[in-house]
């Protein structure tokens, strides 16, 4: 049924449908509507699950967490400094292998405060073994959360995914949802590790320096795995759905010499660039990245990159940019546009294109640079 | 791509508008989205609204920076806000207004949204409703038809003096 929807509510609705035995979460700017749509739909009786309002987003992960040992479906919602928050969590949870999913609207990092969008803060959970997805509408919001599920429940993947989007750009903005009756596309959950709660029993949890690297490396290898697993899931979404992901949307790639990598909502007006340039007679293409953990295999190879980072790693670069620098083996343009908000419009990205220099950095809206 | 954009005060519906008019514009089986500007809202203060209409699916986020309408809700914000910035050659405004304005070089359509909903008793919390009465208002400029914007204002209120206010709205204003 095609309805108008936000990125917040899409993400709720998919939620619904999932159906999480337990949701665990702590309200914040610009996420609140995730978690408050779930819990209307919990307390209306729309939803059977139980709601566990937490007074920290380290107890919403926490709370996730003890419910997940024990084998259950799970979901959370956060941002920014809430994401933050959980950071101590967040790395437990991979850890102990549970597929717990999460919503993070992407919020700048105060101070300066400020509540819109930026990519920094999930970008400080990269290491933690985390599987993250960016979208960029409020139906891809939607089709990704549902696939989240799958692909974290995965028995060859086992680790919890986090599915970003904009603050306010996406998670406010209203556009088309097409929903969809999931039926069987997201298994049963089955979690081989599950706690029997019948029979409760202690172990000491240490694992000393001859085993602890064995179990870092079980995430590693998961985490290989689980790039056949989002194929898997992404070809069947799109055979019982009609609608078709991958790793990175690619736009008009197949005879470009200049390729613009992006993330979210900028990914997508970058296509609207791309028309532009290519009127202009550059034969550019837009490669918006969609899944950052796993890091996608990228064919660049002979092509001029220019990557715009809505992030920084401060006293190094964008971190999307360089994460492809040493992936790819290849130099790049570096633009940081949109932090905290920013306008950036597709005149603008056109604008970062024609402007391009290989190997140099270029801070959108910032004069005063070298 | 047909851009809109909806000026009126914190509280007045001007994000319900922007919806219901994205909704309206989905049932004509066009492509719409709507978004609000989010800044430091207040009750009271003037804030803006956009709303994109097009047949290919949308993919700009950023501002409506020219846009082709501007619909004011609220004709007092115009003492502060200029609400024809941006506005394309020939664009054309909508005033929610008991008087009839002009402006040089744009298309002025007025029509009073406030002593619709006063007639039809459509107040809530001692203010009248202008988001549900505006839709008819826009049916009438074309923007959508009108049994989308009554199907997309049933969707969303079961009032039923929501879609005759819109009814009302469409009758009254000469477009």
């Amino acid at each position: 049924m095609k309805k108008i929807a936000t990125g917040n509510k899409a993400i709720a609705e998919a939620v619904k449908q999932a159906l999480p035995e337990v949701v665990a979460a702590y309200p914040i700017t610009p996420q609140t509507e995730i978690v408050e749509t779930i819990a209307d739909y919990v307390t209306s009786g729309q939803m059977k699950s139980r709601y566990i309002p937490v007074e920290s987003e380290h107890s919403a992960m926490a709370a996730c967490i003890g419910a997940s040992i024990t084998g259950v479906r799970t979901f959370t919602a956060t941002s920014a400094h809430g994401l933050l928050y959980m950071h101590e969590m967040t790395n437990w949870a991979a850890g102990a292998r549970l597929p717990i999913v999460m919503a993070n609207v992407n919020r700048s990092l105060g101070p300066g405060w400020n509540i819109w969008a930026e990519h920094t803060d999930a970008m400080q959970e990269r290491d933690t073994g985390w599987l993250q997805v960016y979208v960029s509408t409020v139906q891809e919001a939607y089709d990704t959360t549902l696939m989240a599920f799958r692909i974290a429940e995965h028995n060859d993947v086992l680790l919890p995914v986090m599915v970003n989007l904009d603050g306010f750009s996406l998670s406010h903005i209203m556009q088309p949802l097409d929903t969809v009756e999931p039926g069987d596309f997201i298994p049963k959950i089955h979690l081989p590790h599950a706690i029997d709660t019948k029979n409760p029993t202690g172990y000491g949890g240490l694992t000393g320096p001859d085993q602890h690297f064995r179990f870092r490396w079980e995430i590693e290898r998961s985490m290989r795995d689980s790039e056949k697993v989002i194929a898997a899931t992404e070809k069947d979404f799109a055979k019982r759905f009609g609608r078709s992901y991958g790793p990175t949307e690619n736009y008009r790639c197949e005879d470009a010499d200049v390729i613009l990598i992006a993330m979210g909502t900028l990914g997508k007006e970058a296509e609207v660039a791309i028309d532009i340039l290519r009127n202009e007679g550059i034969r550019a293409g837009s490669m918006r990245l969609r899944w950052f953990r796993p890091f996608p295999k990228l064919e660049l190879a002979g092509k001029e990159v220019i990557v715009i980072d809505r992030d920084y790693s401060f006293g190094y670069g964008g971190i999307v940019a360089h994460e492809i620098m040493a992936k790819c083996h290849c130099d790049v343009f570096s633009v940081i546009a949109g932090l905290g908000g920013q306008e950036v419009t597709y005149d603008d990205i056109a604008e970062f294109v024609r402007k391009r220099r290989i190997g140099d950095e270029f801070w959108f809206g910032v004069t005063n640079h070298v | 791509m047909f851009e809109i954009r909806i000026h009126s005060r914190g509280g007045q519906g001007g994000v319900t508008a922007a919806r219901l008019l994205a909704t309206a514009a989905l049932h004509d089986g066009k492509y719409a989205t709507a978004c609000p500007f989010y800044g430091a809202e207040r009750r009271g203060a003037p804030v803006v609204s956009f709303v994109r209409i097009d047949d290919h699916p949308i993919k700009v986020y950023s501002q409506i920076r020219d846009p082709d309408l501007v619909v004011v809700l609220d004709a007092s914000v115009m003492e502060t806000v200029d609400v024809l910035h941006g506005l394309k050659k020939g664009g054309r405004v909508l005033i929610n207004s008991a008087h009839t304005s002009e402006f040089a070089g744009y298309t002025t359509f007025n029509v009073d949204l406030t002593g619709i909903a006063l007639k039809e008793k459509l107040v809530v919390a001692g203010s009248p409703i202008l988001n549900t009465p505006v839709l008819g208002a826009l049916a009438k400029m074309g923007i959508v038809t009108v049994d989308s914007a009554k199907t997309a204002i049933r969707g969303m209120f079961t009032d039923e003096r929501n879609v005759k206010a819109a009814e009302a709205a469409f009758q009254e204003m000469s477009a």
